[in-house]
């Protein structure tokens, strides 16, 4: 269900939210022995939380629309009592003694916690089997993976366990997922809501946002996460919208740029297929198809895993096993392969050839975007060019890992919005469509994902068994 | 440029990270790492970035102020909470100096 008809319910008093509690984790207890979604799950928190939701409609007062609604976010966001392990054992018994903004901002409008969600260890991953507890299993397929990092709050969604999750993205890690589950997935600009809290991967890439059913549901999700925090510097002063009021204007005259570059090779058949007819409903629509450029295509990839992984290799010194958490030698394998590329392309010697070389290419991909929105409204593309893949086909190969991130570390290298809404199905598997606009133009961006939402059924279609 | 990155380079990368490696993660990662490295390297340098400035900041924040007001922190009971072992208070750590 969506939190629209939820939060109606509510409203109306045809279900109070302890009672809408009671069965999400009913059904959480049921769906996740099937998905393995969730790392914990927190009933006592929850219960509580919609005790103090249900004293807040029974008060008449005005309520958001996510008061007394339960929610899941993903387990690099910090909990203040709440063990937070960023599915790594060397978070294993870390208690947060401080909660991140964005799950404040949840509890100010009374949401309800039920548990934290299976992602990648520290979010380095797209299918989310560098997990060190559990592998999560894509509702739509028991047997492939439901992409990463965010994988768990995806399957979370897309099985129906919540009917919302906060998931973070450094390279796709909530764009893809979604994808592989066909859910709604929005990454916001950089700065547009705050990291305070969430565990880090790469400080200058990362950003958290929603994992929704529908566009309607990711824009309200932003409104309450949304707007600049004083306990984060890179968070950005400035005017927030009501993303859900204007989203039904349309999207008649405006372009829709297709890059060249993505359509070339590398992207499967059967993901192109899908996406042209996408593209053919947004042309219906009354929006205007373009060929766009974004020349330095090639490049997003290396710029990312060089400054991704340096970012890593400075992040991940505070564990030390002394402060808090356990000693090194519990970190994971792919969490070590990242902080060594990261330690080798900032040691002496090689940091001009690697990350610098990196971040002046970086600077170019971001002249790309703003030479292509000069031109087009949005960019259009499939978010991840190949179909969920089954599980172990790409674990211990860096390199073809890597790749499934091609379509969507661009936007985090410019610090752009984009989202990936259900864009079809080839042989029953989902295929995500990613529209990217300009920075903080979450707004306009919203409004362009609902029209191709409310003019498909793909959202509608749910996973069997849940 | 084919990067060869050695099993001594790795071991002195793992040594400059703080990672006690295996034998066999060396092998691996010596292998691994050459493989990544070159596939990046090679196609960074395919741009010519003579006249670019690095961009380390996708939102063009430059310094950030705020008034010099204390505000309210954790504890340092709730700041050591997740501590191994404390004394008096202090963080217990091993000894890095001769007695």
């Amino acid at each position: 269900m969506t939190i629209k008809e939820l939060h109606s319910k509510l409203k109306t008093k045809q279900i109070s939210s302890s009672e809408l509690t009671k069965e999400a984790l009913e059904k959480i207890e049921k769906g996740n022995s099937k998905v393995a979604a969730f790392l914990s799950i927190t009933p006592e928190v929850a219960l509580e939380q919609a005790k103090h939701a249900d004293a807040l409609i029974a008060s008449e007062k005005e309520v958001c629309w996510l008061t007394g609604i339960p929610f899941g976010l993903k387990d690099v966001i910090v909990t203040e009592g709440i063990t937070t392990t960023a599915a790594s054992k060397i978070l294993e018994d870390f208690t947060p003694p401080y909660s991140a903004t964005v799950y404040e901002n949840l509890k100010s409008v009374k949401g309800v916690l039920v548990g934290k969600l299976n992602c990648d260890e520290f979010a380095m991953g797209a299918s989310t089997e560098n997990s060190a507890y559990v592998k999560t299993k894509n509702p739509w397929d028991l047997e492939r993976v439901p992409g990463g990092s965010s994988g768990g709050s995806a399957a979370a969604v897309s099985a129906g366990l919540v009917p919302y999750a906060l998931g973070t993205d450094t390279g796709g890690s909530i764009r893809q997922p979604s994808s592989f589950c066909s859910v709604v997935g929005l990454k916001p600009t950089y700065g547009r809501v705050s990291r305070y809290g969430l565990i880090p991967l790469g400080n200058s890439l990362d950003q958290a946002g929603p994992i929704t059913n529908s566009v309607e549901d990711s824009a309200v999700v932003l409104n309450i996460i949304a707007g600049f925090d004083p306990k984060d510097s890179t968070s950005v002063k400035k005017d927030l919208p009501d993303y859900s009021k204007n989203l039904s204007k349309g999207i008649k005259e405006l372009k829709f740029g297709i890059p060249k570059e993505y359509l070339a090779e590398g992207v499967d058949p059967k993901v192109k297929e899908v996406f042209l007819r996408a593209s053919k409903k947004i042309e219906d629509l009354g929006g205007k198809i373009v060929e766009t450029s974004l020349p330095r295509s090639e490049q997003a990839i290396p710029v990312y895993y060089i400054i991704m992984s340096s970012e890593v290799s400075t992040n991940l010194a505070r564990y030390d096993g002394i402060r808090f958490g356990k000693s090194r030698d519990f970190f994971g394998p792919e969490t070590k392969r990242r902080i060594m590329l990261g330690t080798y392309a900032l040691s002496s010697g090689y940091y001009d050839a690697y990350y610098l070389k990196a971040a002046k290419v970086r600077q170019l991909i971001f002249e790309d975007f703003q030479n292509a929105f000069e031109k087009v409204d949005f960019i259009i593309g499939p978010t991840s060019p190949i179909l969920p893949f089954k599980f172990g086909e790409r674990v211990d190969n860096p390199l073809q890992m890597y790749l499934a991130d091609l379509f969507t570390v661009p936007q985090n290298l410019a610090g752009v919005p984009a989202i990936s809404v259900p864009g079809g199905f080839s042989e029953g598997l989902p295929v995500g469509l990613q529209i990217t606009a300009n920075h903080f133009e979450e707004e306009k961006l919203l409004q362009a994902a609902y029209a191709f939402e409310q003019a498909t059924d793909f959202h509608k279609q749910k996973p069997e068994g849940f | 440029m084919a990067e060869n990155i050695t099993k001594d380079k790795v071991k002195s990368i793992a040594k400059l990270a703080n990672l006690s490696l295996t034998e066999n993660e060396i092998e691996k990662y010596s292998k691994q790492l050459s493989e990544v490295i070159d596939f990046n390297v090679s196609k960074l340098n395919k741009v010519d970035t003579d006249q670019v400035e690095p961009l380390l900041n996708a939102s063009g924040l430059t310094n950030v102020y705020r008034e010099d007001k204390v505000e309210p922190g954790l504890t340092s009971e709730d700041a050591l909470k997740n501590v191994k072992e404390i004394h008096n208070g202090f963080i217990k750590v091993k000894a890095i100096l001769d007695q």
